[in-house]
């Protein structure tokens, strides 16, 4: 899949990255990948060649996904901001003239330089020696460590287990209940049967939410395929 | 239901107590409305494997306020992801044994005296459990019915069945009948007792009668032709009927004593000065000649001077002659009876012969049963004493367990006369001498606790009045919750057996009477005495004539 930035923030529980491109962060609720040293160069920048050089600074694994080695760390697109890249330089309006939003920003290059994409990044999950573990790894990301989208197959995999749902649903996430619907929309679709996916990923969120009836009515109303 | 070792998974354990019952709160994927009261259920504890009966069902929720926001009712996604998560089905299982923790061992289940563990699986009973259990039918457990939903059948251990008084209660017209055949052909079948049956409605002797599907029924002669006599008191009856009646018995007035005027109180409309007036009568008359003196009085100042002379109240002796006068209607009272009709029926219980008494048109006459049923018992059990006593002295053999059964045993054993009687003093002494009761009743209500509590094994139809729901289940362990089983017994058909013949309380559809494969399976005799060269285990279907024959060889 795609490398679509670098982590230029890094927490225990989350992580910030930049896009290389402007607007080319993943969807709200979409799994990403960070960490870990790919085994071949098959990845590359939303299309650009992709350095294949192994990192000496992560300790090497075995047994991992898709060719990555080293610990491998995912986690649930939680917010995506564009924002100009200088704090000091406030983006000001400039398409009084013209008449297309695409318009704007042909005539308006540098506004690519300009601004950037970030996202953020709530760990759901890491893979490492041993195998793939729902919780938190022992060391988030490095910062400048790649980010990539997951495919399918790595989708489908990371959420066949719902315990992220706990990771997801705890405190401080702005927004949460929306991630978790977005996240549990787009990842049944990786699923060879999405609504059986999805009934079981509603019933593991009413064990996690079965004191908070309104909260889990609120997710399950934006989960519900039918 | 599955055939598998382990049943279809329905929960897990999540509290409870031993007195209480075990809760299983039920996976998403098991519905309440697939379980009923009275379902088998088995738990996979950690050391042991236990087996209970669901007491009850009910519907639970992780938060109340699901009852005030239920899920909207067009979203059939989030009502399905609710029910089993958020909102529950919870069972209470009564736990009753544990089976043998591996199967195939030969173990017998032992009463559970604990509970599961927290988050014990629970399973719905595979037949092979029920079997496990209740037994496989054979010389000494006779298949009684099956369970509710299930074909594995249930069968009760005759020996024990008989150790120990018997109980068959339910309301009329719900099987009580049909369930006392089955008891009697279980108790035939195996040969372990002899039976004398007080045949109130002439129902058990030669035929009787299927109401529901009007038909007639064969009755134990016509099944056990060469095993059962059959006594009537009503001749004419019997004749018209078609009854085939080895005896008619007569009672002579010798035999009637002062105690068996204590047992018609009730039906007599007595006081108490009345009845005890008749044992003054016998220190007056003589043992043996009470009665007819008395009834040879010719007119009130008659009795008048008699009450002046055995000291008793005037009334009381006038009321007393009057009733005792209306036994005179009774056909089979005679002046001068033959041989001892007590006699005669013990001498064909001791051959292990199974007496039914039939009772024509006097069984709807409560005094004439009360008086005779009381009569023959006292008359038994005093043989039956004295049997057991010599050979206790080491002066003859154990007499062979007996077994009378009477109807409406109310009006035997109610708390104001059960100490009295000579049924009273059956239910009490238990088997000491070799003699218990079956009764029958449809108001168990009537009759005494203390007599109840020694009931041995209860069988219960439908009941509906609380009052007798309460005294069938008096003493029996985990009566709250057989409770709500019995309470919903169908009308017909089904019974809650529970008692020493069974490991554990059970509901059961009585088995089939009355189809000609029904007199096939039932026809047949196990057990002792039954096993013979030519039929190995006595499994084997013999033939009515063939038995007769074989009978006779064995005579000569």
């Amino acid at each position: 899949m795609a490398r679509v930035g670098e982590v230029t923030q890094t927490a225990s529980t989350g992580f910030t990255v930049q896009c290389y491109k402007l607007y080319a962060a993943p969807a709200l609720g979409a799994l990403v990948r960070a960490g870990g040293t790919p085994a071949s160069g098959d990845s590359g920048i939303g299309g650009l060649a992709a350095g294949s050089s192994p990192n000496p600074l992560i300790p090497a694994g075995h047994g991992q996904q898709q060719g990555f080695t080293g610990t491998v760390v995912y986690g649930v697109v939680c917010r995506v901001s564009t924002e100009p890249l200088d704090p000091g330089r406030p983006v000001l309006a400039r398409g009084e003239s013209a008449a297309t939003e695409e318009e704007l920003y042909r005539s308006n290059p540098q506004l690519e330089r300009l601004l950037t994409s970030r996202f953020e990044v709530l760990i759901i999950g890491h893979q490492d020696a041993e195998g793939s573990r729902p919780f938190l790894p022992p060391l988030p990301p490095r910062v400048h460590s790649f980010v990539y989208g997951c495919n399918p197959e790595e989708v489908a995999q990371c959420t066949a287990r719902l315990d992220f749902l706990h990771l997801l649903l705890g405190p401080g996430l702005i927004a949460a209940d929306e991630v978790v619907g977005a996240c549990l929309r787009g990842a049944a679709q990786a699923h060879s049967d999405p609504d059986q996916f999805l009934l079981r990923a509603g019933r593991a969120l009413a064990g996690e939410l079965a004191q908070d009836l309104p909260r889990l009515n609120a997710i399950l109303h934006r989960v519900a395929p039918w | 239901m599955g055939d598998d070792a382990q049943g279809r998974p329905l929960g897990v354990v999540v509290g409870g107590s031993l007195t209480q019952g075990v809760e299983v709160r039920l996976d998403s994927g098991a519905s309440v409305e697939d379980l009923k009261v009275g379902t088998f259920v088995t738990i996979q504890g950690a050391r042991h494997r236990f087996m209970g009966v669901v007491t009850d069902i009910a519907l639970d929720s992780a938060d109340p306020r699901i009852k005030h926001t239920p899920p909207p009712a067009g979203n059939s996604f989030i009502a399905q992801v609710v029910s089993g998560t958020v909102a529950y089905g919870a069972i209470t299982v009564s736990p009753h044994v544990t089976l043998p923790a591996a199967l195939g061992d030969d173990d017998p289940p032992l009463a559970a005296k604990t509970i599961p563990s927290h988050f014990s699986r629970a399973y719905t009973a595979s037949q092979r459990d029920v079997e496990v259990v209740f037994g496989k039918e054979d010389e000494r457990h006779f298949w009684i019915g099956n369970p509710l939903d299930m074909e594995t059948k249930v069968c009760l251990d005759m020996d024990e069945l008989v150790k120990r008084s018997i109980g068959v209660f339910g309301k009329t017209g719900t099987g009580k009948t049909f369930l006392t055949r089955l008891l009697l052909v279980g108790i035939l079948q195996r040969g372990r007792a002899s039976s004398i049956i007080f045949d109130m409605h002439s129902e058990y002797g030669w035929s009787g009668q299927d109401t529901d599907r009007s038909r007639q029924v064969k009755g134990l002669k016509q099944l056990f032709p060469a095993q059962v006599s059959t006594f009537t008191l009503d001749e004419a009856s019997s004749r018209r009927r078609g009854s085939q009646v080895d005896e008619v018995l007569r009672i002579g007035y010798q035999e009637v004593e002062p105690e068996d005027v204590q047992m018609l109180r009730e039906t007599l409309n007595l006081s108490e000065v009345a009845a005890s007036a008749a044992f003054n009568l016998e220190r007056e008359f003589g043992q043996g000649k009470w009665l007819l003196g008395f009834l040879a009085l010719q007119d009130r100042a008659a009795v008048h001077d008699l009450a002046e002379k055995v000291q008793v109240n005037p009334q009381a002796l006038l009321s007393l002659y009057n009733r005792l006068d209306g036994l005179r209607r009774y056909g089979f009272l005679v002046e001068q009876a033959g041989p001892d009709a007590a006699a005669q029926i013990i001498q064909h219980a001791e051959k292990g012969r199974h007496v039914v008494l039939e009772f024509g048109r006097y069984g709807n006459d409560p005094t004439a049963y009360v008086l005779v049923s009381n009569l023959l018992s006292r008359r038994i059990h005093q043989r039956y004493v004295a049997l057991k006593e010599e050979a206790e002295g080491g002066g003859g053999r154990e007499p062979r367990p007996l077994v009378l059964v009477i109807e409406e045993a109310h009006k035997f054993l109610s708390p104001a006369i059960a100490s009295q009687t000579i049924f009273g003093t059956i239910a009490r002494e238990l088997r000491k001498y070799n003699v218990t009761l079956m009764v029958i009743d449809q108001r168990p209500s009537g009759i005494d606790p203390e007599v109840l509590s020694q009931l041995g094994t209860r069988l219960t139809c439908q009941l509906e009045n609380e009052r007798d729901i309460d005294a069938v289940l008096a003493g029996a362990p985990g009566g709250r919750q057989l409770r709500s089983v019995l309470s919903r017994l169908e009308s017909r058909q089904q019974a809650l057996l529970f008692g020493h013949a069974l490991p554990m309380p059970v509901v059961v559809r009585t088995r089939e009477y009355g189809s000609d494969q029904s007199y096939t399976q039932l026809g047949r005799r196990l057990g002792v005495g039954a096993r013979r060269p030519g039929l190995p285990g006595g499994t084997e279907i013999e033939t009515a004539e063939a038995r007769l024959e074989r009978e006779i060889k064995d005579l000569f």
